[in-house]
């Protein structure tokens, strides 16, 4: 056995106290927790903390290059390793868009110049379609070769059916996963508020559930003809959940995400007119986030996803049908889905697969399950530590979430990412 | 009755025994309307505001001659006449009208929730005059007044609003007027001009305009947007006006007492039989006059309020 150069002792890891072993920022081993001596390592005493596989987050948006002021990479990437998370896969609706390599080596460049010495990994996603305009297939060998993890037009959903079904088959060539926004335009002339009653009470223009589920209806259909994978992002509708629970049954290869906004919000938060709940696709129903909690239970939503989405504080404080859609999530996601597991809403067993195994299984990206040789990103988790999520303790330059103010339970209390302590 | 709120941003703030003090003074200032010398001094170096970022040439004349009429200066500020236009935030305006210090602003803007953005930025008192499709309160409780003065209580009745609910912020506000003073309130209107939701809404809906007109004692005709077509929500507005605008034969079955209003302007052919809205039973005109006496209370109300 190799010499441990760092030490985590009476760490609490599935129930059991443990002492966790790097070497060579690799995972050495997990044990029994004990007084041993290790000559030369750094010790961390763990006090009971919980102990937890750095998260991955599937689904962000870090402005760079071309809107620094709403978030940079390098502030990004700092909220993600603050709030947990090692292995970041950010959207391509950025200024110039990434559907080039030359775009996503200026990212990978960035994210490695934020964090010299080494820091969060990212993975960014390439556009679909040039310049997000649904028209031509962007160039997806070369941006999979550059680095990019996945293809979307998050943000601009592909209208085209056809167009739709090429991008499909022609990103299925490079072995990553296409990601899609499931938005039927046409039925969706408003975005950020869901139809429903508060809608129509508020007079706000909205966007019905069915804009959602007509689109994943045919996204379900369409990977099962094609006998292709497709991964839906932040599903947030009882009626998308149903149409999922239909595919798996028949063996379409789909996964999916949701966001813990659509887990903890109702589109009720809209009275009062806050722009910073107004996000797409649009808070829902009480109904939604029982079927969005069902699905999770039984399988048919995989994984947690951010939608991280950061705005500069003015272009928020607007009239909120001129708002820009989004919450900041980074920062206060993993408390937030911790609450769930607080609250007997989920199973710590959930929590954890959902922001580690999942994600990482479906992106093919690197995965900390704490054995041998497994990169050593894990984080100290207080779960009992309170605090009030505020502009000056969230990381993110966005300050945009329509949960600043309250008190969340549970906290990073350090963070490492290749055996070395960032946070 | 001391008035305990800062602003008027719905009419869903108000109690019962609210908007029957607002028909009351309301009441008194229409009676120093038909006098010959029509200004008192009341409210006698206040400053009012009114700043229309939407165009309403009929509401704001209204605010302005009852805050005129109550000795109250006031102040235009329309969009297109200020640098308040030229891409500046709502929060800047809110900063700007802040500084110049107003008793109180009364505020027409095309976006829903702006008057209550504004509420919450400036200590002054907000008046909404119309805000996106949310709320026109200060038109719910003229046409309630105009109402009131008519029958005396609104307890019983039953009143069909008729045409383009789904857009509409008069119908949303006189809907939550018309049921807290003891009406019914039906809607008519072809289906994709309706909410969606509106059958959680506390009305009967129609979409068969013989139905809705059935033993009514009031038809609000709404205007109609003539862009409606090119929204696809429409055919055209022949269709429009033979299937649910309201002519004789609809009046025909209502009740013989019917009164018909309509909050202006008209569009003559479309929503509203042209000899309808000058007949009798229109009370068209009356909606103006009580206009001004419903807005001369609320500035009262408002601007004398116990800070
Ligand atoms: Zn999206």
């Amino acid at each position: 056995m190799s010499h441990p150069e760092l030490v985590i002792r009476k760490a609490v890891w599935k129930g059991e106290e443990v002492d966790l072993l790097v070497a060579d920022g690799k995972i050495l081993d997990v044990i029994p927790s004990s007084d041993a001596m290790y000559e030369g390592a750094e010790v961390v005493a763990a006090r009971g903390l919980l102990l937890m596989p750095s998260f991955t987050d599937v689904h962000t948006h870090l402005r760079e290059p071309g809107f620094e002021y709403k978030e940079d990479i390098a502030s990004g990437l700092k909220a993600a390793v603050h709030g947990g998370f090692s292995n970041i896969m950010c959207m391509a609706n950025t200024d110039p868009v990434n559907d080039n390599a030359v775009v996503t080596d200026e990212m990978l460049r960035r994210a490695k110049t934020a964090f010299p010495e080494g820091g969060p990994r990212l993975f960014p996603i390439g556009a679909l379609t040039k310049g997000l305009a649904g028209e031509e297939l962007s160039p997806m060998h070369e941006m999979a070769e550059a680095g990019c993890a996945a293809f979307s037009n998050d943000g601009l959903p592909i209208k085209n059916s056809e167009l739709f079904r090429r991008a499909m088959e022609y990103g299925s060539d490079t072995g990553k996963p296409i990601i899609d926004h499931c938005e039927d335009p046409y039925l969706a002339p408003a975005v950020g508020v869901n139809e429903g009653e508060v809608s129509s009470v508020l007079g706000l223009g909205a966007q019905p559930d069915v804009a959602e589920a007509a689109q994943v209806a045919r996204d379900l259909l369409m990977a099962e003809y094609l006998d292709m994978h497709i991964h839906l992002a932040h599903i947030s509708c009882r009626k998308s959940v149903d149409l999922i629970a239909w595919a798996k049954k028949r063996r379409v290869k789909v996964t999916a995400e949701t966001c813990p906004h659509y887990l903890l919000l109702t589109e009720e938060a809209l009275h009062g007119y806050n722009s910073d709940t107004k996000v797409n696709p649009p808070l829902r129903t009480a109904d939604d986030v029982e079927a969005l909690l069902a699905g999770i239970k039984d399988g048919t939503i995989d994984m947690f996803a951010t939608d991280h989405a950061p705005h500069a504080a003015h272009e928020k404080e607007v009239e909120f049908m001129n708002a820009p859609c989004g919450i900041s999530g980074l920062d206060s996601a993993l408390s937030l889905t911790w609450s769930l597991v607080a609250d007997g809403k989920i199973t710590f067993e959930t929590f954890v697969r959902m922001w580690t195994t999942a994600p990482c299984e479906t992106f093919d990206l690197p995965l900390n399950s704490f054995k041998k040789g497994d990169p050593a990103d894990f984080f100290l988790f207080d779960p009992s530590d309170e605090w009030v999520l505020n502009s000056k303790n969230m990381h993110s330059k966005g300050k945009n979430t329509p949960f600043r103010g309250q008190t969340l339970k549970g906290r990073v209390i350090s963070h490492f990412l290749s055996g070395k302590k960032i946070v | 009755m001391e008035w305990r709120h800062k602003d008027l941003l719905d009419v869903t703030q108000l109690s019962k025994e609210e908007v029957q003090h607002v028909f009351e003074t309301a009441t008194y200032f229409q009676e120093i309307n038909s006098r010959p010398v029509k200004k008192v001094p009341t409210l006698k170096g206040h400053s009012v505001v009114l700043f229309f970022a939407e165009p309403s040439t009929r509401t704001k004349t209204s605010f302005d001659m009852a805050g005129k009429r109550l000795s109250c200066d006031t102040f235009s500020l329309a969009k297109s006449s200020s640098s308040l236009t030229k891409g500046e935030t709502l929060k800047d305006t809110a900063l700007t009208l802040q500084a110049m210090n107003p008793d109180g602003i009364v505020l027409r803007h095309w976006a829903s929730g702006a008057a209550q953005f504004l509420a919450e930025r400036l200590d002054c008192s907000i008046i909404n005059a119309g805000d996106g499709r949310h709320a026109h309160p200060t038109q719910a409780l003229l046409d309630g007044f105009t109402l009131y003065q008519e029958w005396g209580s609104l307890e019983g009745k039953t009143v069909l609003i008729l045409g383009d609910i789904a857009h509409s912020r008069v119908a949303r506000s006189n809907l939550t007027l018309l049921n807290k003073m003891g009406a019914k309130v039906r809607f008519c209107g072809p289906r994709t001009l309706l909410p969606p939701y509106i059958k959680n809404w506390d009305a009967e809906v129609y979409t068969d305009i013989n139905e809705a007109c059935k033993g009514v004692d009031a038809v609000m005709c709404l205007r109609l947007q003539l862009e409606r077509q090119q929204d696809g929500l429409l055919p055209d507005l022949r269709e429009y006006s033979n299937y649910f605008g309201l002519g004789h034969k609809q009046i025909e079955l209502a009740n013989p007492d019917v009164k018909i209003m309509h909050p202006g302007p008209m569009n003559r052919g479309v929503e509203i039989n042209s000899e309808l809205a000058d007949c009798e039973a229109s009370l068209v005109l009356d909606q103006v006059a009580s206009g001004v006496a419903t807005r001369m209370a609320l500035l009262y109300l408002y601007l004398t309020r116990k800070k």
